[in-house]
């Protein structure tokens, strides 16, 4: 017992979940058969706005292969409206939001009519034959025209396009403005985001007719959630419904839902009594998966001439799009508490509203809220730095937080438990060697070289941990933000985790078996862990924000303890000493000074299964359930640069280097948490410089492929210098605090202040994401004019 | 209904299919060879990526009857008596994988690239992969899988 196993929390142990994905044997929605199986299409709105005259099946359901069709008409009864969860402000317009259409479609993509048959093609290609007779309607395309007098009305039963105002404030914000010596306004735009997860949505529903319980497979982020939204919506009872996420392709917030699709083909299977499929294609996911961002934000900022930050001012206009989903009101306020960031200031406005527009719903997409708030921040601290001739660093350094002030309760109200920014920056700045790129790009604007160097810096924090429910309270979101973990030590000594968390790509199987493994003194290999299915996970709040690990992964390192603590119980007894008299070691309780009386934990577990001699009154087991429900949210925070290459006759941008030194708290395992970081800031860099949905003024998606929608390859992105401070949160006894949005939030500003920064001798202050080329060149062009 | 007569991961497989029935319908949906997944309608993502008579090729734009007579390998036919090829062992060393959608494509479109370039650079790693979207992992612990397991084997 003297030798000490090698601790797993810090281990870059490879991932248990690989094996299967790696040789095809998955287990993915579409991939589930069953006899009799029927497979279900949707014939979807080709306008953005459009009364439904008529809608004729008939000549669907002539054809062979057909069992049925149905309008929304005719299964409206059966079917309430989707549910929105967080109207988050009083007064929040709630509209209906059929899962099929029945009188009217309000974007391009809202289901019409739906048919089941015997095999997806014959499905497809009876939706041919469907009639619709639709009277256009004046659509409602863009943020700001929809709040404009005499817009077309997405919902006329509302009389209005405003969803909701929202705000909040604290300090004097006037009085911050009326001392500075500079006051900046910009206006930036966040683009409207397809999140493409690799995976279409599908759903498979196996209904039992004779009991009405009923199996509901989903690509689903939310298995919990779903369940309890899908009893809402259908008024099946929650105890009749299993569901199961089983692999999942991916999800970035996309699979955050109660869908229609899910209502849908619940509904239908009920309704035939048959086992019913829906699998989505890619042109339909662009159209009817949930988008992400579009906003618009204006931002004024009140300074010193010396750089320090007084006051901020912040007021958006959030796109909606068509209906409320889950979250859609929720997700721009998200972002309410992060635009001060991680600066010391001394007032703030922030308000926000709601607009509906006849487009694609807008909810959760990777960071929600936290990457459109640190976008507005930190572009708008480079045009302060620009504005005032000062180091774009330098005003960071000025203004930050810094290490010996935490805990520090920011203007925005938030208390942040733990953070080291200086350390941090440095570290990255020496990675990225700051000072020589500068000098190159000196040398480059001296020279009139055609390709400039552009340097973005990105000092970011976000807030983790989805949520303290009381918070979420506050917030008027309807759920809580506690999370469940059981562990469960087998007869043999195996242990059996059931996580309340869905991941679909996260590791979590991995990372929550080497925290409980160091927990329970157990073999990594012993542990098997068990997620995504209602029935063997009885409840949970699921997988998004970056709380998983947080609350999630917390929630096991609890239950991990509560079983050493009753098998502390069961050891004592077994040794016949005193509990407090026992050491608990690499999984064996041992009497202090005694060192051959000892009992594993797995002898512990066999004698609590065979329950011949426990103490007296003691159940039987050593399983422990963990419900935990957060104080407060983690924080953590990092640096990121980015240096690019534009040139300035084609308007191509080359991102030259990308270094970032992220501090996540404690790290579980450092290969997971590297991987989350690559694509975290893959996905922010396609934001800054790729992706963008377009809809053309009849209110068409004109990216409703990937054929349009650009996705950036392996040639489009560069290799990534990823490394880390360790500042463990105080908030948690795992010191954890998430990573799977921080690449987002970061990256996006970060590679954007590079392009700008690259073109500032030009007189560019701004450029709309995606920096296009064809953006970029323009900008070069117009602020060539206007210099000449 | 056309017959065919296709040979794949080692077993032959006679059928009668519709003429416009995609190759990868025909591999999930009348073989269950679920291993290879979905991932678009236009041949942008190459998570469908499969062998044809040792080519790679994206199974969504080939039809089942031009497989007629040809050998396919799909992933779920590469590892043998469970030892897993050098492309599936570095993926799963390297951590080239997250959601794992697209792995399969991955992987086709790796081996390819590999006899074409045993010994790639950087750079014709990334550009052998342009096929194929991951929405994960940024695409560099891909780069680095396939990078290793260059140097291991030449046809991995």
């Amino acid at each position: 017992m003297s030798e000490t196993v090698e601790r797993e929390v810090g281990r870059a142990r490879y991932r248990k979940e690989d094996a299967h994905l790696i040789t095809g044997q998955t287990n993915w929605t579409d991939n589930i058969s069953v006899t009799g199986l029927l497979h279900l299409a949707i014939l979807r709105s080709p306008m953005a706005h459009a009364r439904i005259d008529r809608v004729d099946v008939s000549a669907a359901l002539e054809r062979p292969g057909v069992i049925a069709a149905f309008s929304g008409r005719d299964v409206a009864q059966e079917m309430g409206s989707l549910p929105c969860a967080w109207p988050v402000a009083e007064g929040t317009v709630v509209p209906d939001h059929p899962p099929i259409a029945v009188d009217e479609v309000r974007h391009a993509g809202d289901p019409v009519a739906v048919v089941v048959a015997r095999d997806r093609y014959t499905a497809a290609d009876a939706l041919e034959a469907i009639e619709v007779d639709y009277t256009p309607l004046p659509a409602a395309l863009d943020i700001e025209g929809a709040l404009a007098d005499g817009a077309p009305l997405v919902h006329s039963d509302k009389g209005t396009n405003r969803c909701y105002d929202y705000r909040t404030s604290d300090g004097d914000y006037a009085a911050a403005k009326a001392k500075a010596d500079i006051v900046l306004t910009r206006r930036y735009h966040q683009q409207r985001l397809i999140p493409t997860a690799m995976e279409p949505r599908a759903v498979v529903v196996t209904p039992l007719a004779a009991s009405g319980d009923f199996t509901l497979y989903s690509s689903t982020q939310v298995p919990h959630v779903l369940r309890v939204l899908l009893a809402v919506t259908t008024g099946i009872p929650e105890n009749k419904i299993r569901v199961v996420a089983p692999d999942v392709g991916g999800g970035f917030g996309s699979k955050l839902q109660v869908y229609g699709e899910e209502v849908i083909t619940l509904m239908l299977a009920k309704r035939l009594g048959r086992p019913l499929k829906w699998t989505e294609t890619r042109s339909e996911a662009n159209v009817a998966t949930h988008h992400g961002r579009s906003q618009v934000q204006d931002i004024e900022i009140a300074a010193r001439s010396d750089g320090t930050l007084l006051g901020l001012k912040v007021s958006l206009l959030a796109d909606m799009g068509a209906y409320l989903m889950l979250l859609s009101p929720g997700i721009p306020i998200l972002g309410a508490s992060m635009y001060p960031a991680i600066y010391k200031m001394g007032a703030y406005e922030f308000s926000c509203t709601g607009v509906f527009t006849n487009r694609t719903p807008i909810d959760a997409y990777r960071g929600a809220g936290r990457p459109e708030a640190t976008y507005a921040i930190e572009r708008i601290m480079d045009d302060l730095a620009a504005e005032i001739g000062m180091d774009p660093v330098d005003l960071r350094r000025h203004n930050w937080i810094r290490h010996d002030e935490f805990p520090y309760t920011t203007i925005a109200g938030l208390t942040y438990d733990s953070g080291n920014y200086e350390a941090a920056t440095d570290k990255a700045l020496a990675l990225f060697d700051y000072d020589k790129l500068r000098a190159e790009q000196a040398d480059r604007v001296e020279h009139a070289d055609t390709v400039r160097l552009g340097i973005g810096v990105s000092t970011y924090t976000e807030m983790c941990g989805l949520a303290p429910s009381r918070w979420l309270g506050e917030m008027n979101y309807a759920a809580g933000g506690w999370e469940a973990a059981n562990i469960r030590v087998l007869p043999t000594g195996k242990v059996e985790i059931i996580t309340g968390t869905s991941p679909h790509g996260q590791g979590h199987v991995t990372s929550w078996s080497q925290i409980a493994a160091d927990v329970l003194g157990v073999p990594f290999d012993d542990i098997e862990v068990m997620h995504g299915d209602t029935v063997l996970a009885s409840h949970g709040l699921d997988t998004y924000g970056s709380r998983s690990l947080v609350v999630g992964g917390v929630a096991v390192h609890e239950a991990a303890r509560k079983v050493v603590d009753k098998a502390r119980k069961v050891a004592a007894h077994l040794l016949e000493a005193n509990e407090a008299d026992l050491d608990f070691k690499d999984g064996a309780f041992t009497v202090k000074g005694s060192p051959e009386a000892t009992k594993t934990i797995q002898e512990v577990a066999f004698a609590t299964f065979s329950s011949h001699d426990l103490p007296d009154g003691m159940e039987p087991s050593i399983n422990a359930e963990h419900v935990l429900d957060p104080d407060t949210f983690s924080f953590p925070h990092g640096t990121h640069l980015c240096a690019v290459e534009v040139d300035t006759e084609t308007g191509a941008v080359h991102i030259r280097s990308y270094v970032c030194v992220d501090d996540v708290g404690k790290v579980i395992n450092p290969m997971i948490v590297e991987g989350q970081l690559h694509g975290g800031i893959a996905q922010g860099i396609a934001q800054a410089l790729y992706e963008e949905a377009v809809y053309d003024e009849e209110g068409n998606l004109v990216t409703g492929t990937l054929a349009d929608y650009l996705v950036p390859g392996a040639p489009d992105l560069p290799e990534f210098v990823t490394d880390r401070t360790e500042t463990p949160a105080t908030s948690n006894p795992l010191g954890v605090k998430g990573v799977g949005e921080a690449g987002t939030i970061a990256s996006t500003p970060a590679v954007v202040n590079a392009v700008v920064d690259a073109l500032r001798p030009f007189g560019v202050q701004d450029i709309r994401m995606p920096c296009t080329p064809e953006r970029v060149w323009q900008a070069v062009r117009s602020g060539k004019e206007a210099s000449a | 209904m056309t017959h065919i007569s296709v040979k794949v991961d080692g077993t032959t497989y006679e059928d009668d299919v519709e003429p416009r029935l995609l190759l990868i319908h025909y591999l999930r949906d009348r073989l269950g060879l679920t291993g290879t997944p979905i991932g678009c309608d236009t041949s942008n993502c190459g998570t469908c990526t499969v062998e044809l008579d040792g080519t790679a090729v994206k199974s969504c734009t080939v039809l089942a009857v031009q497989a007629d007579g040809s050998e396919v390998t799909t992933v779920q036919g590469l590892a043998h008596d469970g030892e897993w090829t050098a492309l599936q062992r570095t993926f799963h060393e390297r951590h080239a994988l997250q959601c794992g959608y697209c792995t399969p494509g991955m992987i086709m479109a790796a081996r390819d690239l590999l006899r074409e370039h045993p010994h790639p650079t950087p750079d014709e790693v990334r550009h052998g992969l342009e096929g194929n979207i991951c929405r994960c992992t940024g695409y560099q612990n891909i780069v680095r899988a396939v990078l290793d397991a260059s140097e291991e084997e030449v046809t991995a």
